[in-house]
């Protein structure tokens, strides 16, 4: 069976099961239960999916809408409750049992192979064969169609580890299209998305609307919630709060029934009293060719946004700044001193702190207890030791101190980090920052991955620092966040900065227009 | 995941039991146990004091190079060298020790310290060559402690033609070899000493914990001012000594340099490492387990020879033993997710 003979058939199901259709749900979940030994991650959830609709699960970080989507996925069986699908009760025990009935996940985490090629990749596990070989042939074909059939403008024969990160997303999504798909769940698909392609993944979302498959949508991002939900159900805490249509829901009442609480803004007012000057840097440029000649300064109680597209250069020139990247041109002063060249250590000895996108690959000792990674940056200073000993009792007391600061939760501090939820790993990396006294931070992406309700507490964080007197660099690929935190915006593209902003010039229009090459206008 | 409720029934309560217990303690404290156990079974002899002392004493030099193989272990790779480094500090301290000795027989105490001093050198020199390789080239712990342990193999026959090196002074053996103070073995005194300096270091200084970051997560800790290459190299140079000083110590018990001892050095000092759960992902590591993992071996050794196993036999039995403890911590890992999922 070739995947364009699928595609003849969601078309043909759209007509002729219409009826079948509207008697039952796509997919039904009645009364699920999901037990991990002392604690409920899933307590009796309902909800139903139609044909030809985005359902959006909303929750904070730990509500229970991962669980829920593992069992949809079958890669975890529930232990109580039942699955209908189609009006038939079914057990999902396995990835594949689900994939038969045509119920596939893209989950966050890729499950590429980056040594192989997107072909390969596609077809992993379902290669066409013909007398026990490769059909290289039939293989080619059904890649081919598979992407065809999605608008997906990929290279077939290039290694999967030389895309860009929103390339593998969609190869991700294809790899669900190999078989015939009714029910497709989409993990936060936008996370690592520029603007642009997430507007091409919205154009086949709703393109698989019309061909009457169900779509489960997880995202922590209201504007994308307005754009191509249908209906929102919340959870929280592992119960089932309320599901309420997309397009009449305020962005508060969404925020309540996920928080439990009434919150108040998501960004802080942050006032602007800028102090002496920190950084100036003067046409930098880097061995690898990420930044190519950016001139900039901050100064105290300023906060900076760096915006623009993955891979514009705006995380490598903060790291540059950081001693982490090698400098081929340019003049960095720190504080009134020529620190170029200066390696990590001795930076962040001076008063610079970078915090990294990734907290898992950049950020954090994942087997390590939250306090060490709390304190890993200090050491060597007072409180933490005297420059020879640790000081075991002070550091305890500072730990403390830090998570009741940031209201860590749980607040066990001996815990390992990886058993902390993403926004609860992101406090733990953010407490750096208190830690000794910082002059200048970066924080790269603060807010990735993390529920509307930490947010804000990173938010506040930020702006507490800065009213501190800290100089703040605020890397983001995400928009809201450029626009509401910083004074000034710097717009990076290809290792330059393409335009800067101030003040009411920072408005989505004017930092868009400059994510992408000034066409030769 | 806000509340917790305990809702499941009992049975499955007293396997969480196990497992949390697991959990927590690892496989080595079940090991020795059953050990104890069997081998009290299986010989008279076994549970005496005279015996455990001289378990302590014969566990004494891999313990220490367990204690060097950790740190490695510890920063996210291993030394496949010591048994090299034990070979080359054998000979090097042997040769140097019994020349000086032969051009000033009057001076015996300054030949022991001068040939100790040599040997150890010797040794840590191929520590520091593992240690620039990884830290500075980047070359992979496997390759460079594999190359540097043929390398030194090599260096110590060709030194000797493959013969032992005798002719070192009696007070060097009578010493460090056999000497006892207070009835306690000479050895078990460095030791012991090494694991308190040791202990200190890793758990009461920031450098002792640089070791745990590196291993840990190694940008997030270059990204937090922390020198990685030169943590890498500290491993490596540290790891080379602690071998050498047990190499110096077996040389002063068999009163002979060799080329050909050490050669279960590497495989040994790792099973010790694993068994005390040190993580060979890096990272995870505590040195008190170590030394019970590195004496939970001697007494596995020292009871199949009372029970008359075949030497033979006794390979087959630690290398499944490695195995057995791999295979635990992987389970444990298992229970650890299962837990708190």
């Amino acid at each position: 069976m070739t995947s364009r003979s699928d595609g003849q058939k969601v078309g043909q199901s759209g007509e002729v099961d219409a009826q079948a259709r509207n008697a039952y749900p796509l997919l039904q979940i009645h009364d699920l239960q999901k037990h991990y030994p002392g604690v409920i991650a899933l307590d009796q959830v309902s909800l139903d999916l139609k044909a030809g609709e985005v359902h959006i699960l909303f929750g904070e970080n730990g509500a229970g809408k991962s669980t829920l989507i593992s069992m949809l996925a079958g890669a975890v069986q529930p232990d109580g409750g039942d699955i209908r699908f189609k009006g038939d009760p079914v057990q999902l025990n396995t990835v594949h049992e689900a994939r038969a009935l045509g119920i596939s996940a893209v989950f966050q985490e890729f499950s590429l192979i980056p040594q192989l090629s997107v072909l390969e990749n596609l077809l992993l596990g379902a290669e066409p064969r013909r007398a026990g070989f490769l059909d290289k042939r039939a293989a080619n074909q059904q890649g081919r169609d598979i992407l065809e059939r999605l608008d997906f403008h990929l290279p077939l024969n290039t290694r999967v580890d030389k895309l860009t990160r929103a390339e593998q997303q969609m190869v991700e999504i294809a790899k669900a299209f190999r078989s015939d798909v009714s029910v497709l769940i989409l993990d936060e698909p936008t996370a690592s998305l520029t603007h642009h392609e997430t507007t091409q993944l919205f154009q086949l979302v709703r393109r698989l609307k019309d061909d009457g498959v169900g779509i489960i949508y997880i995202t922590h991002r209201m504007a994308e919630i307005k754009e191509i939900g249908d209906r929102i159900t919340i959870l929280r805490d592992g119960r089932y709060v309320d599901t309420v249509d997309a397009k009449s829901a305020s962005e508060e009442k969404l925020v309540n029934l996920m928080t439990g609480r009434v919150v108040g803004q998501v960004f802080p007012q942050i006032d602007f009293e800028p102090g002496a000057e920190i950084l100036n840097v003067d046409r930098l440029a880097t061995t690898d060719a990420m930044v190519r000649g950016v001139s900039m300064s901050v100064k105290r109680g300023e906060i900076v946004g760096l915006a623009g597209l993955v891979g514009s250069g705006k995380s490598s020139f903060a790291q540059a700044c950081f001693g982490a990247r090698q400098i081929a041109d340019g003049l960095i002063s720190f504080k009134r001193q020529n620190v170029t060249g200066k390696t990590m250590g001795q930076m962040l000895r001076g008063g610079f702190l970078y915090l990294p996108a990734n907290r898992h690959t950049d950020g954090l000792m994942l087997m390590r207890s939250a306090r060490e990674n709390m304190t890993l940056a200090a050491l060597d200073t007072m409180p933490f030791s005297n420059g020879l000993t640790l000081d075991r009792k002070a550091e305890a007391r500072a730990v403390d101190a830090l998570a009741e600061r940031l209201n860590l939760s749980p607040r066990r501090v001996e815990r390992a980090v990886e058993h902390f939820s993403g926004g609860n790993q992101q406090k733990v990396m953010l407490a750096r920052s208190l830690t000794r006294n910082f002059d200048l931070i970066a924080f790269d992406e603060p807010t990735v991955g993390v529920d509307v309700g930490t947010r804000a507490a990173i938010y506040e964080f930020i702006a507490q620092l800065c009213k501190s007197g800290v100089a703040i660099l605020l890397i983001s690929s995400d928009l809201p966040e450029i626009l509401n935190m910083s004074h000034r915006a710097l717009v990076f593209y290809r290792g330059r900065i393409q335009t800067e902003l101030t003040g009411s010039d920072i408005t989505e229009e004017n930092v868009l227009a400059h994510f992408f090459e000034r066409e030769a206008a | 995941m806000g509340e917790l409720q305990m809702t499941a029934p009992t049975t499955r309560q007293s396997a969480n039991l196990f497992k949390k217990l697991f959990v927590r303690i690892g496989i080595l404290p079940v090991l020795l146990v059953a050990a104890l156990i069997i081998f009290t079974l299986l010989s008279d002899n076994f549970l005496t004091s005279r015996n455990l002392t001289n378990v302590l004493r014969q566990s004494v030099y891999l313990m220490i190079v367990s204690l060097g193989q950790m740190l490695a272990l510890l920063t996210g790779g291993f030394d496949l060298s010591v048994g090299t480094i034990l070979a080359v500090t054998s000979v090097v301290g042997a040769l140097a020790m019994s020349s000086l000795y032969v051009a000033m027989p009057d001076a015996v105490w300054l030949a022991i310290l001068l040939g100790c001093l040599a040997g150890v050198a010797a040794g840590t020199l191929i520590g520091i060559c593992n240690g620039i390789g990884v830290a500075i080239f980047n070359v992979s712990p496997f390759m460079m402690s594999l190359g540097m342990a043929s390398v030194g193999f090599g260096a110590a026959l060709y030194l000797t033609g493959g013969v032992p090196v005798y002719g070192m002074p009696q007070a060097f053996g009578d010493t460090f070899g056999f000497g006892t103070l207070f009835g306690i073995p000479a050895p078990i005194y460095v030791a012991a000493i090494i694991i308190l300096v040791l202990y200190l270091f890793l758990n009461r200084t920031p450098y002792g914990r640089y070791f745990y970051a590196v291993g840990g997560n190694i940008k997030a800790a270059g990204l937090s001012g922390i020198n990685t290459k030169l943590t890498l190299f500290w491993t490596y140079l540290l790891c080379g000594m602690l071998a050498a000083i047990s190499g110096m110590l077996l040389t002063a018990r068999l009163d002979t340099g060799e080329a050909n001892i050490g050669a279960s050095m590497p495989l040994e000092s790792i099973a010790a490492c694993v068994i005390a759960g040190v993580s060979l992902r890096g990272g995870v590591g505590r040195l008190e387990n170590v030394v019970l993992g590195a004496l939970f071996i001697g007494l596995v050794q020292n009871g199949m020879n009372l029970a008359r196993i075949e030497s033979y036999l006794q390979t087959v039995v630690l290398g499944a033993l490695l195995i057995l403890a791999v295979i635990a911590d992987q389970v444990r890992l298992r229970f650890v997710a299962s837990l708190s999922a």
